[in-house]
């Protein structure tokens, strides 16, 4: 039997119904692994091993009578920008510590019904703002690959904690890349699904009309899975879709005769490395050898997109952060002179540089005088990049491009200007404005460093995106590697 | 000062809480006014990380037919926005509130001679409260949160600045509210806070059209006060500019123990709110069929209801003003009349004697069928006034019919034969013509012989035995 802290779900799930192995069992291998790993990656904030212990338990029950959900045993981190009643949640914020919430999200609660072990909360940007982890208001997180990198971010603990073989699968939330970049730097699987297709419910809002939440795994069926399984109507999210969840459908039926849009300007960004091209270009030649035709088509306005991307995304920000004020929950600063100094004091401490500049954004841009200028205008150019991705559809089944123009960079590389780690999204971000899926698979390397392929489709065409991604994992025999931390 | 050369420019903003089971965003009951604090609360209203709202389709339809109501124009498209500020009583730092595209627009409301307009009815959230321990608040050591009322469904409605008096602006909000309790949207209660009224005054030099700097009045809880309030402040801004001082646009409170008005936040510097649409709300598509269908199961609208009552029975158009005001006092009247009472005597007590007892509800009080008995009684004079108010009295919160308690209490036929006859043999003497018609073979002429017996004896005789004695003499 090979390493089950390597496997993928349905090699586990195997194990599990032949009892080779007990989710109990399973579960002690990865506290082992997190025990040997995670002093240097850093992927977990806090482990919740007496919860694990209990799932894990009660998986074994059900596996014994029969009665096991899909994802019964399955060790699985959660990103800690999702409500777990009990467990401290803190959006990777100082402002929350010691806040535990007194409900579960929907998401993780359709997963924990589905026999799910939680094994612990997993680090992130503070509040899921940045694109490499180092934002958190705890540590920041190692990449597996190389400990002096970064995981990417914001869901860079969910990813490292897969690629380091800590977790079968994981949690993210994905607002402008932060699941699909770190699964890309961290060399393994990574979806973000349409807006509306998982309820927002117990995710600790960054951008409300951004956000989203979606799995990272070890395969793109996995991965298809915990989607399923997190999927559909929630009566608590109003803009959680009604609609058939259909996100299998087809999985294996190939590329053939596909078509596959290739937009040059993902190939044109600032900063795309040379051996992020090159690798993608092989991916592309694999796709075309498994059947698909490639077409050439164009997102004109992808150069304004970031720019609509800082303005809407912080805006937002500034208003769901203003909850974090001291009064009913987490870091209450004492000793203030009035109700406003006791805000500034909370705040000033609580949140860390970069949500404090994303939060005086938006409170500019939604300032009288300036709301026409930059908010309005943001959204506009929002409806001019959705009308991009329609134009291209009409002539393309799936985009694919890079994920990241860049592999996973050294820590501390780029934390002294926001800019640079800006453009980290510059790839992903288009599908969060136009509310479209997305998946990241690996697809090569470039300096010793992973590299991820993203396909884009149209919106609830996620059965395409994982249809494609899929023959690519088949056509390239491509196995998320688990790296090995020296 | 000469208030006549100023002229009083008043529009009203009046917050209502709809009749709903549960919250505008969550499923928490709504709580009764003396619930514990907090006591009415979830992760939702109290802004906890994490949670959404979700739409009360209850609370929409109640705002939907209010606005129908108030002959309001309703979009096909409405949305909810953001309304940025943080207090320690808003726990998500916004309130949900409507701004650009309110769920309806310019609409009237007919107050006795005078069409107001309204500008807009749209839907929000409340907040909480705030309890400062210590006696006053820049004082206070401790303040207290209760979120039992945050999130509690409001509409807004906003006059257009068409209301010229402090009699004007009660006779409004009393019409906005026989309205609302009319349609069944909210019970209005302003002593329990489901309706504000919050005026925003000014005075003008009579004949100018320029508006003049205004203020807005809050914590006003009764009608009585919202009169006394604006006639406070309308002084008040009147002796300031007549002494050449200006008035400083702000927000001013009404002391009732002090029975005048004070400053409470200056506006000099407008507050930005930062609206935004409220990305956790999908826009709402308001289905016209849907309107219609709400439109259609609207009950007659007081203003329809004065124009029937001197319609159908000719009531002097004040009277019916009077009727109409007041949803239960029209249908006690409309139904004793249809038991039988006699239009006018009815009008008559029912301004004159049901509504000066009532304290805003007679449904449980007196029923139509006792009006209409009572009255009968008192036209066919087997009561007199004085009676007929004591047995209104005693049947008052009963189910006891009006005939049997004025019989027991001794209000009717009590009066001996003896008296009985000797007022026959009176009035033998003074209506010598009818008794003699009567002999001569016309018998209609008992009524008024009986008619004048009984008034002869007091008022109170059972006009039976009145009748049987005078036929008995007669007859002789």
């Amino acid at each position: 039997m090979s390493d089950p802290t390597h496997l993928t779900i349905s090699e586990l799930r195997q194990l599990l119904d032949d009892r080779e192995l007990s989710a109990q069992e399973l579960l002690g291998l990865h506290l082992e692994r997190i025990e040997a790993a995670d002093a240097d990656v850093k992927a977990f904030l806090r482990l919740t091993t007496a919860k694990a212990a209990e799932q894990a338990q009660a998986a074994d029950r059900a596996l014994r009578d029969g009665t096991a959900g899909p994802l019964a045993g399955i060790p699985m981190a959660v990103k800690d920008v999702l409500c777990v009643k009990g467990v401290e949640t803190t959006a990777g914020s100082q402002i929350l510590k010691g806040f535990k919430p007194p409900y579960t999200g929907t998401a993780v609660q359709r997963l924990f019904d589905a026999g799910a072990v939680m094994l612990g909360v997993s680090n992130c940007d503070e509040f899921a703002m940045g694109s490499s982890t180092e934002n958190s208001g705890y540590f920041p997180t190692h990449n597996p690959w190389s400990l002096d990198r970064v995981p990417g971010g914001s869901s860079g603990g969910s990813a490292a904690a897969v690629a380091a073989g800590e977790a079968t699968f994981s949690l993210g939330s994905d607002t402008g890349g932060s699941i699909r970049q770190p699964a890309a730097l961290c060399g393994v699987i990574g979806m973000k699904p349409t807006y509306g297709r998982v309820s927002r419910y117990g995710l600790i809002a960054f951008a409300s009309s951004l956000d989203q939440i979606g799995p990272f795994a070890r395969s793109v069926e996995d991965c298809a899975l915990i989607l399923q399984t997190m999927a559909g109507h929630d009566p608590l999210d109003s803009t959680c879709a009604d609609r058939p969840n259909d996100v299998t459908r087809g999985l294996h039926d190939g590329v053939e005769k596909m078509r596959l849009g290739v937009p040059r300007e993902y190939f044109e960004v600032e900063g795309m490395e040379p051996g992020v091209r090159l690798a993608i270009q092989k991916a592309l030649n694999t796709l075309e050898s498994a059947g698909a035709e490639l077409v050439d088509v164009s997102l004109p306005h992808t150069d304004y997109g970031l720019a609509a991307y800082y303005i809407i995304a912080p805006a937002e920000c500034s208003s769901n952060l203003a909850r974090f004020d001291g009064v009913r929950y987490g870091m209450s600063e004492q000793d203030a002179q009035n109700i406003t100094d006791a805000y500034m004091r909370t705040r000033r401490k609580g949140f860390g540089a970069e949500v404090r500049r994303r939060v005086m954004l938006g409170t500019y841009a939604l300032s009288s005088g300036y709301y026409d200028a930059y908010y309005l205008k943001a959204q506009k150019v929002r409806t001019l990049i959705k009308q991009d991705f329609d134009d291209a559809f009409a002539n393309c089944d799936a985009i694919v491009s890079g994920t990241s123009p860049t592999v996973a960079f050294p820590i501390g590389s780029k934390t002294q200007d926001p800019l640079s780690m800006y453009l980290c999204d510059v790839l992903t971000l288009g599908a969060n404005l136009a509310g479209l899926p997305g998946i990241s698979v690996p697809c090569g390397m470039s300096e010793g460093l992973p590299v991820g392929l993203q396909v884009l489709t149209p919106q609830w065409r996620e059965d395409i995106a994982l249809r494609v991604a899929r023959a690519y994992e088949l056509a390239a025999d491509m196995r998320v590697e688990v790296a090995l931390v020296d | 000062m000469r208030a006549v050369d100023w002229e009083v420019v008043i529009g009203m903003e009046v917050h209502v809480q709809p009749t709903t089971r549960t919250k505008m965003f969550c499923s928490c009951a709504i709580a009764p006014l003396n619930a514990p604090p907090n006591t009415h609360t979830c992760p939702v209203c109290l802004g906890l990380p994490g949670v959404l709202p979700v739409i009360n389709k209850s609370a929409v339809e109640a705002c939907l037919k209010t606005a129908v109501a108030l002959n309001c124009e309703i979009p096909r498209h409405t949305k909810f926005d953001r309304k940025n500020y943080m207090y320690p009583d808003l726990p998500k730092g916004y309130q949900i509130s409507q701004y650009d595209l309110p769920m309806s627009h310019d609409g009237h409301l007919e107050v006795g001679e005078r069409r107001v307009r309204i500008r807009r009815v749209h839907l929000e959230e409340d907040t909480g409260k705030l309890v400062h321990a210590g006696d006053r608040l820049h004082k206070a050591h401790e303040s207290f949160v209760d979120l039992n009322r945050a999130g509690v469904p409001l509409m807004e409605i906003v006059s257009e600045p068409d209301i010229r008096s402090a009699e004007e602006a009660r006779d409004y909000a009393m019409a906005l509210r026989t309205m609302l309790r009319t349609i069944g949207a909210s019970e209005a209660d302003m002593e329990k806070g489901q309706l504000r009224a919050e005026p925003n005054i000014s005075v003008r030099r009579t004949g100018t059209t320029e508006l003049g700097v205004k203020t807005e009045l809050k914590n006003i809880n009764s009608f009585r006060n919202l009169h006394r309030a604006i006639d406070f402040e309308v002084k008040r801004q009147i002796e300031a500019l007549e002494s050449g001082q200006s008035v400083k646009q702000e927000t001013r409170g009404w002391s009732d123990a002090e029975q005048r008005t004070f400053a409470q936040r200056t506006k000099e510097f407008a507050e930005d709110y930062r609206y935004f649409p409220e990305p956790d709300l999908p826009p709402l598509e308001l289905d016209p069929a849907w309107i219609e269908e709400l439109r259609r199961a609207l009950p007659e609208l007081p203003e329809a209801r004065r124009a029937r009552l001197v319609a159908q029975y000719a009531l002097p158009l004040h009277d019916a003003s009077l009727i109409a005001a007041e949803r239960e006092l029209a249908d006690l009247f409309e139904g004793a009349v249809l038991a039988g009472a006699d239009s006018k005597l009815t009008a008559n007590w029912v301004i004159g004697e049901i509504a000066p007892r009532g304290g805003g509800s007679f449904a449980n009080e007196i029923t139509p069928h006792q009006l209409a008995q009572l009255l009968g009684l008192l036209s066919s004079r087997y009561l007199n006034r004085d009676n007929a108010q004591k047995t209104l009295t005693a049947i008052w919160n009963t189910s006891d019919e009006p005939e049997s308690v004025a019989t027991q209490k001794g209000w009717i036929g009590q009066v001996h034969d003896d008296v009985i006859e000797n007022a026959i043999l009176e009035v033998f003497e003074t209506h010598a013509q009818a008794v003699a018609d009567y002999r001569s073979g016309k018998r209609q002429a008992l009524g008024a012989l009986v008619r004048a017996v009984r008034a002869a004896a007091g008022g109170n005789a059972d006009p039976s035995r009145v009748s049987d004695l005078l036929r008995a003499k007669l007859d002789a």
